[in-house]
């Protein structure tokens, strides 16, 4: 656990950056804090491991305040991770990970070792390891970056907007990873990002921050989306809230799934156009693995890749009402393309059976 | 050229290329090893770096020949000593590599410095084991410049009659004869382009890390 008590921050300029603060950070749970720039959340991160001394105020971790340790030996007991990785540039990939390791008094060759594992763990190939951080990408750094920081099985993590540096679909991906990992190793984390897209998506709880380095709210993410505090915060989480609340409500057995006509690639004209509904006809592959959609009338001869259309999403049948909604606004027929788990393909739902699921549901139940 | 007088001197001219030799890298190295405690500082503090990188400055702007003659003054040496000349070039050397080592570990990049900060390296640990190797390659600029620099200098000492390759140009001037000049010019180049080259060899080996399409 780490815990803020009236933790304040003020320059002699008159700057106050964190006031008061008070937080707790549970054991073996992932706190984001979120906030727009000038909220004091990174100088709050920073004030844990002491790169920043607090005006005011104590912070514990597992209940020892932090002013009293030796700085350095605090801080190695915390892993770290911050936006452009920081990598040692003159150190191999494997030298980088191993480094707390090295540092903590374990040998060279013990240490290399244990980097290895944690190289795969975070999914860089081991063929990595005497490369040198300028020949990775900056998706392949920040995991050199996160493996570096679990090095020494640090209790706690702190991780300074992680995945901002990188593009979308990069980040996306780290981000699903980063969670599987942290279900593995339950670390007590404390993450600082400006996306509350991201807050919302991989926070066990999220602490928003408002100028001035107050808290303004501290909640689960469900709970952020329907019940904000205060106007800031339901400003902060964003117009689309109740939309995005959705991606917390589990949408299995309650939604009426329907059956849907399918064809395969090859399949004739007159074949297609007897299984369409409306224009629009559904192709699978031969493990019924949903491909795309064709519409039957524009088919001449026989059915051909070049005839689908790719817009459409498809939800897990055990997926939140935001998948299964988007999968159906997305889908040029308008139904929503539904699968299990291996992708194989259950059938289709309207955008109107969920918003009738939606509605029949009390309030909105949250999936975590 | 006269090649037979080549021959005849060859011991003699041996002999003053070994002083050279140990008149220019002496300095050299006596100069990195000031330079870097007060590049640190002068890197650490930013009052101090316009203070320390202005003085060094103006110390390299003392003409060589005046160094040569003040220093005994100052040193209480003899005026012949050839410690006066191992004093004004390690001068000399400071002065350029003040500057130097202090932009090398400004150099180093910010995230590199706050992780090793965060992973807890103390002061010391973090500027020996990550910001000094990453400024390796600013640092080796730096010496090439200074190693080139002294060779030429102690050149000067010759008309203080401390031997040296110089003393091969003061005596075809005396004796109006252009063999001994330039063998003096052929070995000071030879002997700044060895010097040079090795400290090339040597940052390749200290920096593998470097990209390979930057050339050093």
């Amino acid at each position: 656990m780490i815990k803020f008590e009236n933790v304040t921050k003020a320059y002699p300029d008159g700057t106050v950056a964190v006031d008061g603060l008070n937080l707790e950070a549970p054991t073996g749970k992932l706190t984001i804090l979120v906030g727009p720039s000038g909220c004091g959340k990174t100088t709050s991160l920073r004030m844990i491991n002491r790169l920043i001394e607090p005006t005011s105020g104590t912070i514990y971790l597992d209940d020892q305040p932090t002013s009293g340790m030796d700085a350095a030996l605090l801080r190695r007991r915390i892993g770290y991770v911050i936006q452009h990785a920081g990598l040692f540039p003159h150190r191999t990939i494997i030298d980088n990970v191993a480094t707390m390791p090295v540092l903590l008094g374990e040998s060279r060759q013990k240490a290399r070792m244990k980097a290895l594992e944690l190289m795969e763990r975070v999914g860089l190939p081991a063929s990595f390891a005497k490369r040198y951080p300028w020949q990775l990408s900056g998706g392949q750094q920040q995991r050199v970056g996160v493996a570096r920081a679990l090095a020494s099985d640090p209790a706690f993590m702190l991780m300074d907007e992680p995945f901002s540096a990188v593009d979308p679909v990069v980040r996306a991906q780290l981000q699903e990873e980063f969670l599987r990992l942290q279900r593995e190793i339950g670390k007590t984390i404390i993450m600082v990002t400006h996306d509350i897209d991201e807050a919302l998506k991989l926070g066990d709880q999220v602490a928003v921050m408002r100028v001035g380095g107050k808290l303004a709210q501290m909640a689960t993410p469900s709970e952020l989306l329907t019940s904000p505090a205060d106007e800031f915060v339901a400003d902060f989480v964003g117009r689309d809230r109740g939309y995005r609340s959705l991606g917390f409500t589990n949408s299995a057995g309650t939604v009426t799934v329907s059956e849907e006509a399918v064809v395969t690639i090859g399949a004739s004209a007159a074949e297609a156009q007897s299984k369409a509904t409306g224009a629009w006809v559904l192709v699978v592959d031969g493990g019924r693995k949903p491909l795309g959609w064709a519409q039957a009338d524009l088919i001449k001869g026989e059915l051909k890749r070049e005839h689908l259309n790719l817009s459409g999403t498809s939800a897990s049948s055990s997926g939140t009402m935001r998948q299964l909604l988007d999968a159906a606004l997305s889908s040029p027929s308008r139904r929503g393309v539904v699968v299990n788990e291996h992708g194989e393909l259950i059938g289709t739902v309207t955008a109107t059976d969920v918003v009738k699921a939606i509605e029949a549901e009390p309030h909105l139940e949250t999936a975590r | 050229m006269n090649f037979e007088w080549l021959g005849r001197q060859s011991d003699n001219i041996v002999f003053l290329l070994g002083w050279h030799v140990l008149l220019a890298v002496t300095p050299l190295i006596l100069g990195l090893l000031i330079a870097l405690p007060l590049g640190w500082w002068a890197h650490r503090s930013r009052r101090i770096y316009p203070l320390l990188v202005g003085v060094a400055g103006l110390l390299y702007t003392v003409p060589s020949l005046a160094l040569f003659v003040l220093l005994p003054l100052v040193l209480g040496t003899k005026i012949l000593d050839p410690l006066n000349i191992v004093a004004a070039l390690t001068i000399y050397t400071v002065a350029l590599l003040v500057r130097v080592v202090a932009d090398a570990l400004d150099s180093v990049p910010e995230d590199t410095v706050q992780a090793a900060k965060a992973m807890g390296y103390r002061g010391y640990q973090s500027l020996v084991k990550v910001e000094l190797p990453v400024g390796v390659p600013v640092i080796s600029a730096g010496l090439r410049v200074a190693a080139v620099s002294n060779v030429s200098l102690v050149s000067v000492a010759a008309l203080l009659g401390i031997p040296q390759l110089g003393s091969l140009f003061t005596q075809g001037f005396q004796l109006r004869f252009f063999t001994p000049i330039i063998a003096g010019i052929i070995l000071c180049v030879v002997l700044a382009m060895i010097l040079d080259g090795l400290i090339i060899l040597l940052n390749r080996w200290l920096t593998p890390w470097t990209p390979k399409v930057v050339a050093s």
